[in-house]
């Protein structure tokens, strides 16, 4: 191989107009038990140079496996049949020695975490590098040239010095970075992209994304991209397959996807996702962009603010107040001790909704579980209908315990494994009300029919409950008390988008039927917009804004909060490609400051 | 109270309905394959915990093989020679030297089966083996499981309130725990066991116990250490749940595996333990007798009367095995993911 390949150039796109990769027939299945459990079937489609095709599902739709396939990388109990052709080369069935060839060097991957997917132990690189020498003869003093114009060509600053840096030197968003420098090393035709935006904040995702679509254009490359996010399919792909329980249900071009789906699972999975703006008409409506530049009518927002303030007037006791709330995490040895919240002051009337967003980092969980009593202020007040929680001491606030109670993010994690359901739920009732064992079972019973969980289920262990059940335990123990005030910290970010309509459905429905006042904790502003009337935003620890919806979504004052709603990705093309100039000129504000 | 799905009542049904509908919906791969299993196992009425455990204890057959066998043993050692002054249906004492019949050899015959005079033959001093062996069995039997009780007691205490309240309860506890694991067990026991074992094989059982509790205190704690963080535990918390219900109902369940693994593999060492102090002439001392003393006493035999050695070997094998099928039954029962039974 010539050194003239260490460059590249635009030129240097693959010939000829055929598809890159034609799929057709695949199935993927896998040995449980010895019996062999459909994971995807009859799965067919094409891609061509330059085209980026996403496949979309849910989890356990089989999206993922059926890449995996591609590349002969199914865990040892799976087996594919089918055929899948690169540039006319079977790849089903191709021993081992071919694959390894194919893989890297015409395929490549993004995987999902990129913390996992880099070794900690060796510089970014030195693992570009070795990617590069996997598959070419370039010596290692080229290798390394070329690595560092990888590292460029994914836009990270000072490449040549932060080649020697080591995975947890880089922030997220580069990290996803560097894996895709990796995988473009050698110049793939095709790139496959699983869920390569998943664990990142949505600002970063607006970046990786932006750079996945310039380096698509650039490089002519093929993109396979697989997600279960709606937003960034409308953003970035030019095709849509759709996927359910291994099966394609659809599959058309993005646009027409959007507009007129053909398919009820479709239609439902599109109604499923929350759509930033839909509720009060449209989002940053008081920004304007003129050559290039941000231009705000700041005539709009004071409006709104002078309407919000009249609002604020009435003499109503709040179910939660937070006054000049301070929370460190003390420090160990001779490390300062951090401090995660500073300086927040917040109000929830009863039975109103506030949510609570921020990007991972901004302390909005640490402020959730001060709320519950679980971690300790260390200035400020917290007062719970009247009561300032912060001064009590544990045994004076147990029963103040019952008037709040906190749902967790993690559904899994939450939730007892060694403890039944029923016995989970009944908890709660079983310290403060010091129930018999019958009127508890009546009560448990009557809990779990709320939350529309069949009674049979109180015998069963977390783990035979999918996501969105036991998140519905979860609610139903959080409930268990009638509660004044519930705190939900990230509810439904680790449950799959049509569960996740549900479970907030039945979360707004207990709530406008019980009338309790709730912390809506959130990363996802769209959530955020369906449930609450007020939101606060929050920043490094600190309140950027708070104020009704309306009013921080349509006319938001801080800088921040207009980042995070232009990197927001909504589920519609023609919207999403509108937004997409406003989005570079507000994120490219934001990172002057 | 097993209401299949072809119930004709209408409320059932639809709940039954609305539960296949949640199972489609919520379902992923791995869940798949049992839907259909879990819809047959309706149950509307509310289950202990404990009967939950006892079921999936009795439903494993090697608990069940272990058990039976651990009972059979613990009925032969005791009923046959007696304990503590009470008679047993054998007619010989383990400490009666008579003349060697035959050179000693086993009497035992399968087919036609005959117990004959000495079915375990006799010793170079003309002791009836059976007896001898049924005495070692008993005081084996002993030592290990208050080595083990007292092991489990005082690792998972020690262990619990290291690992849940950190901090300098946290630090004094280790540190007296590395104290105690710095110790040789040979040494001190050379240094104290001689006195104890002669106060009886009580206070040499439970002397054992105290200096072998520390593995189980160090894995205890780091469980602890991990569970503690979990949400789990700060649920119970968010709902005023106090330490100790968050202890022993919360995190000790879910640590059982770590502690019954340990505790069955400190009952074994416990008789290896023994057998090694007998030897040094520390443990249990002659005329009485236990497994390990008698495979000790006999060791120079083993070419010329190997049943000397073959019978307490067996014993010990079949005590420790049993002991482990027991445990292995035990972690499983109290882990709520074994639905499929070992078979």
């Amino acid at each position: 191989m010539s050194s003239s390949t260490v460059v590249i150039t635009d030129e240097q796109t693959p010939v000829g107009t055929g598809p890159i990769l034609a799929v057709s027939g695949l199935g993927v299945e896998f040995n449980v038990d010895n019996e062999w459990v459909m994971a995807a079937e009859d799965v067919s489609y094409e891609i061509r140079p330059g085209e980026i095709l996403a496949i979309v599902g849910e989890s356990g739709s089989g999206k993922s496996m059926s890449s995996l396939a591609l590349l002969g990388l199914l865990p040892r109990n799976g087996r594919c049949t089918g055929s899948a052709k690169m540039l006319g080369n079977e790849l089903i069935g191709a021993p081992q020695s071919t694959l390894r060839k194919v893989r890297g060097n015409d395929i490549a991957m993004i995987f999902q975490e990129p913390m996992t997917a880099l070794n900690p132990v060796l510089t970014v690189g030195e693992q570009i590098r070795e990617a590069i020498e996997q598959h070419t003869e370039l010596s290692p003093a080229d290798a390394k040239k070329r690595a560092i114009e990888l590292l460029l060509m994914v836009e990270i600053p000072e490449a040549e010095r932060r080649y020697d840096s080591f995975p947890h030197q880089f922030s997220g968003g580069q990290r996803q970075r560097a894996m895709i420098a990796i995988a473009l090393a050698n110049d793939p035709m095709l790139l496959i992209a699983d869920e390569p935006t998943t664990a990142l904040d949505v600002t970063v995702q607006a970046e990786v994304l932006e750079l996945l679509r310039t380096l698509n254009k650039r490089l002519n490359s093929a993109v396979l991209l697989i997600t279960h996010d709606m937003g960034v399919v409308a953003d970035l792909a030019d095709h849509v397959v759709v996927m359910e329980k291994g099966r394609i249900v659809e599959a058309a071009p993005t646009a027409q996807l959007f507009s007129s789906p053909t398919q009820d699972y479709t239609k439902q999975l599109l109604g499923a996702v929350p759509h930033l703006g839909s509720k009060v008409g449209g989002v940053l409506t008081d920004v304007e962009v003129v050559d290039g530049r941000l231009q705000i009518h700041e005539e709009y927002a004071e409006e709104a603010r002078v309407a919000q303030e009249s609002q604020n007037a009435s003499g109503v006791e709040p179910a939660l107040e937070l006054v000049d709330v301070d929370i460190e995490y003390p420090g160990r040895f001779r490390q300062p001790p951090f401090k995660a919240v500073s300086g927040v002051s917040l109000t929830i009337n009863p039975g109103e909704v506030m949510g609570l967003v921020g990007e991972s980092g901004s302390g909005k969980s640490t402020i959730a579980r001060a709320v519950t009593g679980l971690i300790r202020t260390s200035g400020g007040s917290i007062t719970i209908g009247g009561t300032d929680i912060t001064t009590l001491s544990a045994r004076k606030l147990k029963p103040l315990r019952k008037k709040f109670a906190i749902v967790f993010q993690d559904p899994a994690a939450s939730l007892n494994p060694r403890l039944s359901i029923g016995d989970s739920i009944g908890e709660p009732l079983l310290l403060h009300e010091k129930l018999g064992r019958e009127e508890l079972d009546t009560r448990v019973a009557g809990l779990l029919e709320d939350v529309q969980l069949p009674v049979a289920f109180r015998n069963r262990y977390p783990h035979e409950l999918s996501g969105g059940q036991r998140q519905r335990v979860g609610i139903a123990r959080a409930l268990s008390l009638r509660p004044d005030l519930l705190v939900a910290d990230e509810p439904t970010s680790a449950l799959d988008v049509s569960v996740q309509a549900k479970v907030l459905e039945l979360l707004q429905d207990l709530q406008r039927e019980r009338g309790f006042a709730c912390l809506f904790v959130s990363h996802d502003l769209a959530v955020v917009e369906l449930l609450a009337s007020h939101i606060a935003v929050l920043n490094k620890g600190r309140l950027v804004e708070q104020g009704s919806t309306e009013q921080v979504l349509k006319y938001p004052r801080d800088p921040y909060t207009r980042r995070l709603l232009a990197a927001a990705p909504v589920p519609d093309p023609q919207e999403q490609s509108m937004r997409r100039e406003q989005r570079s000129v507000i994120l490219a504000a934001g990172s002057e400051e | 109270m097993s209401t299949n799905d072809k119930q004709p009542d209408d409320s059932r049904a639809s709940v039954e309905l609305s539960e296949l509908n949640l199972l489609t919906q919520d379902s992923d791969i791995a869940t798949e394959p049992r839907t259909q299993q879990q819809v047959d196992r309706v149950q509307t009425e509310a289950k202990s915990q404990g009967r939950l455990i006892r079921e999936r204890f009795f439903r494993h057959k090697g608990a069940l093989a272990g058990i039976t066998l651990l009972i059979l043993i613990i009925i032969l050692a005791f009923s046959s020679i007696g304990y503590a002054g009470i008679p047993g249906w054998w007619d010989k004492e383990y400490d009666v030297l008579a003349d060697r019949f035959n050179e000693g050899r086993p009497t035992l015959t399968l087919w036609p089966f005959s117990l004959g005079e000495h079915p375990f033959g006799q010793d170079v001093l003309g002791r009836d083996y059976f007896a001898l062996t049924m005495r070692g069995t008993q005081t084996s039997l002993i030592i290990a499981f208050i080595v083990g009780l007292v092991a489990m007691v005082i690792g998972t205490t020690v262990g619990a309130i290291a690992g849940y309240f950190r901090g300098w309860t946290e630090a004094v506890l280790m540190r007296i725990t590395d104290v105690v694991i710095t110790i040789p067990t040979l040494v001190i026991a050379a240094a104290v066991a001689g006195i104890v074992a002669r106060a009886g094989i009580v206070p040499f059982a439970l002397f054992l116990g105290v200096v072998t509790w520390t593995g189980l205190a160090r894995l205890v704690r780091g469980e602890f250490l991990s569970l503690r963080e979990k949400e789990f535990v700060e649920s119970a918390k968010s709902v005023g749940a106090s330490s100790a219900r968050i202890i022993f109902r919360h995190i000790l369940p879910n640590t059982v595996g770590v502690i019954i693994v340990s505790t069955t593999l400190a009952i074994s060492g416990a008789i290896l333990l023994e057998t090694a102090l007998s030897y040094l002439g520390l443990g249990v001392t002659a005329p009485d007798t236990s497994l390990g003393k008698a495979i000790n006493d006999n060791r120079s035999a083993l070419t010329v009367r190997p049943w000397l050695f073959l019978w307490p070997g067996a014993f010990i094998i079949g005590i420790a095995l049993a002991v482990n099928f027991i445990g292995d039954g035990l972690r499983d029962a109290f882990d709520p993911k074994q639905t499929r039974v070992k078979q």
